[in-house]
């Protein structure tokens, strides 16, 4: 039986390319096995943890993972929670439990009064279920309302780029700003500050958007903010 | 299929009338990320023959009662613009459209890992912008790529491509005039990866080793349309990849 590998670190492989031969290997993310064969199922980046090979998808909608920091939208109020529009092809239940720290008494409070419809919130997802039933939190800090400010929707491949290694990328846009920025690994930015400011965040973000394959991003993003925008 | 007023000769010194040779394919372009609000979109230009496909989802289904929970969905419209062809064609669904369109979706299912987006519904709307024979074939190949560029999870690309039959010998990739007076017409898509074909139709006559034959060099040439396909998908994102 042959053990071998074909691809190197963050080459680029397109559906059905064969990733590497041999049961040693592992199919991570966006890999599958047939045989003793494993297949890349999306475009995307080869990533090499050992012996798992996954696959760091280039494209594609926001698909939720359990742990992951979301923001979304209120959409409809239940009995028993809200209904939440996280931006993936699912929508994302927010249990009145799940809700806030305290106890809700159902028969002196109004669900409205405290995430009300189209209200933006700051949540984690907790629970997804095989056939994708999510499940929200927003009970701790740093989960809560966001109220004011502005909201901005990216790409969620481009997520990463945005927050930077270690989170330097984003803390730079705070320092730089003064304006409290949020970021959602489904693609929603939201910030709140002196209007001028909020709109160099738009822009600069719309810049590593653009150009975030390209080297040297942190700088170009330092002399944008520098020149402010 | 062999109608009246079609050429006399189809190979002349033997070179098709456009010049090509008869396992020779029309110049093939495939361009992915044509459509900013599409999740997903390829432009494809195959001699004259010209497609764009753009892929929506997987998202919500609409009406909710036809959502499948194990699954998504897939659903997949074939459509030629009115000025397509050299008449005017009448826009909107027909009989021919309807087929296509059916045949187009089952060639790419086997394809698309459904049951990873339980609860969802993936579109694919193909708009033929300029007909010039083999546009199911071009709508399928274009499709895989586009459904590619939408980021959802493949086996593998698909490939599809037309054999026909003109002055008693196999041609590959037929045009207008060898698909309209020609003997025979065999599309075929094929999924190179796992060596899977996925769809075969004939129109016309043919024995039964012209068309073992036809399918052979139809698989032969889809291996090569799907190094296109890479090609395609690799040029759109492959700046990010060399960061």
């Amino acid at each position: 039986m042959t053990e071998k590998i074909y691809v190197k670190e963050r080459d680029i492989v397109v559906p059905g390319d064969l990733l590497a031969e041999g049961m040693s290997y592992i199919p991570g993310n966006r890999a599958f096995r047939e045989k003793e064969k494993i297949f890349s199922s999306t475009v995307g980046l080869v990533s090499l943890r050992g012996r798992v090979i996954k696959v760091i998808p280039l494209a594609g909608r926001y698909m939720p993972k359990k742990g992951d920091v979301v923001i979304g939208k209120i959409t409809g109020i239940g009995s028993s929670g809200w209904m939440v529009d996280i931006f993936a092809p699912y929508n994302a239940d927010l249990n009145i439990g799940e809700a806030t720290a305290g106890y809700i008494d159902l028969n002196k409070t109004e669900l409205g009064s405290i995430f009300d419809v189209d209200e933006y919130v700051l949540g984690e997802v907790i629970a997804i279920t095989e056939r994708k039933f999510i499940k929200l939190t927003t009970k701790h800090r740093p989960y809560r309302k966001l109220q004011g400010g502005n909201i901005i929707r990216v790409s969620p491949t481009k997520i990463p780029r945005i927050i930077g290694k270690e989170g330097s990328m984003i803390s730079m846009l705070k320092n730089a700003s003064g304006c409290e920025i949020v970021v959602g690994q489904n693609g929603l930015v939201w910030m709140k500050g002196e209007p001028e400011k909020q709109a160099m965040i738009t822009k600069v973000i719309r810049k590593i958007e653009e150009e975030s394959h390209k080297q040297g991003l942190t700088d170009t993003v330092k002399k944008m903010l520098e020149k402010g925008g | 299929m062999g109608g009246v007023g079609g050429p006399e000769k189809f190979i002349v010194n033997g070179k098709r009338l456009d010049g090509r040779k008869l396992d020779e394919l029309r110049p093939l372009m495939i361009k992915a990320g044509v459509i900013p609000n599409a999740d997903g979109s390829a432009y494809l230009k195959m001699g004259s023959t010209e497609v764009l496909v753009s892929v929506y989802g997987p998202r919500e289904v609409f009406p909710k009662h036809l959502t499948d929970p194990n699954k998504a969905i897939l659903g997949c419209l074939y459509d030629m613009v009115s000025f397509s062809t050299s008449d005017r064609n009448r826009p909107g669904p027909s009989r021919r459209s309807t087929e296509i369109s059916k045949v187009i979706r089952e060639s790419l299912l086997p394809a698309i890992f459904l049951e990873k987006y339980p609860r969802t519904k993936i579109d694919v709307y193909i708009e033929i912008i300029n007909a010039n024979a083999g546009t199911r074939c071009a709508a399928t190949t274009a499709a895989s790529v586009a459904l590619a560029d939408a980021g959802i999870e493949m086996k593998g690309l698909v490939s599809s491509v037309a054999v026909g039959k003109i002055d008693g010998k196999l041609a590959l990739d037929l045009f207008d005039a060898e698909d309209n007076f020609g003997q025979a017409d065999v599309p075929l898509a094929y999924i190179s990866r796992t060596d899977e074909l996925t769809l075969l139709q004939m129109d016309g006559d043919l024995t039964s080793d012209e068309l073992k034959k036809a399918i052979e060099m139809g698989k032969k040439a889809c291996v090569r349309i799907a190094e296109t396909q890479k090609a395609a998908i690799t040029e759109r994102f492959g700046k990010e990849a060399k960061k």
